[in-house]
């Protein structure tokens, strides 16, 4: 499974010994405010070949039935994927 | 077996960092930890991947994983991996990822500890050619003529007036057994290189490292000991 955004849980300064550790994969805040571009995946042209997920460096991209599917929250618009598939089936759009 | 993208490990262990957009050495990290599995022990030294994985309380490995000082990642390696075999687990590795400076300027000494204990851990390298995370610094690994913030190219000097340091041949002189350059720029290449690491059954001593320079990974393992006795027999 990926690690998936939680609650983020206020603490004050008395509670912090306590809250230095917390489970492994603790995610609290999104990446998405990062991307002035985003990845849009014709499904058409996509034929699950996996390159895209191979070569994500935020691992954002999965397959579900054999087609490319973009988790939007961690997303930082790089481009990588764009450019690696060879079907073209993802496009990079200007975020509104 | 071969690694391909189709029976990669589906599990996500460095998720939602904090890395720059398109970063080379967190798709090392992600690419590495899929095939090592959930029972590898990560080690970061001071360096970008220690900077963007644990933004508190945002925790982006989802393994074990530690930050080291920036000297002892080998040796802190060392001791997660004595501290296991202590306590009698065997399903597990002890996996570093250095940067460059990490590696090739402040981590050699233990580095070279490390390889002539033959201890049974895999260094990573990832080398992005200077000490990217505190701005550009010249790093023993920055290629000659480089201009970085410490080099800087003007009338006097035209960059980086040092050739960079051969990693690999320093740690092959070492007479590690197995060494190796890999990239990210392709990764079935990279992913095998690391399978061949992650061997399922317990070899007595062995070590593994993996260098990656700038999108270039070095991958070395000392002689396991049923190694040496078929070379022996040769």
């Amino acid at each position: 499974m990926k690690p998936y955004l939680r609650e983020k849980t206020q603490f004050g300064f008395h509670d912090v010994p306590e809250n230095t550790c917390f489970e492994a994969g603790y995610l609290v805040t999104k990446n998405s405010g990062w991307r002035s571009i985003r990845p849009v995946v014709e499904h058409g042209k996509c034929t699950g070949c996996m390159q895209c997920y191979l070569y994500c460096p935020d691992g954002v991209i999965s397959i579900e039935n054999k087609k490319a599917v973009v988790d939007y929250k961690f997303c930082k618009g790089c481009g990588i994927c764009s450019k690696i598939c060879k079907t073209g089936a993802i496009e990079m759009e200007a975020e509104k | 077996m071969a690694v391909t993208a189709k029976n990669l490990c589906k599990d996500e262990f460095f998720y939602g960092h904090k890395a720059c957009a398109g970063c080379g050495g967190s798709l090392a990290v992600r690419n590495a930890l899929k095939v090592l599995g959930k029972n590898a022990v990560a080690v970061l030294p001071a360096g970008c991947m220690s900077a963007v994985g644990f933004n508190f309380p945002q925790l982006c490995f989802a393994n074990n994983a530690i930050i080291s000082t920036f000297a002892g990642t080998s040796s802190m390696l060392t001791g997660i991996e004595a501290g296991f075999r202590r306590r009698g687990i065997t399903d597990f590795t002890a996996v570093g990822f250095a940067g460059d400076g990490g590696t090739a300027d402040i981590g050699i000494q233990a580095l070279s500890g490390a390889i002539d204990r033959n201890d049974n851990i895999i260094y990573i390298c990832y080398d992005n050619e200077a000490y990217m995370n505190t701005g550009i610094q010249k790093s023993g690994l920055t290629p000659f003529g480089a201009k970085t913030t410490t080099t800087p190219a003007g009338e006097n000097i035209r960059g980086n007036i040092r050739p960079k340091k051969n990693m690999f041949e320093i740690v092959a002189a070492h007479d590690i057994s197995y060494a190796a350059t890999a990239t990210v720029g392709y990764m079935t290449d990279f992913l095998n290189k690391i399978e061949m690491l992650h061997i399922p059954e317990k070899i007595f001593m062995r070590l593994h490292l993996l260098l990656l320079f700038l999108m270039m990974v070095l991958l070395m393992r000392t002689l396991s000991l049923k190694m040496r006795k078929t070379a022996s027999k040769r």
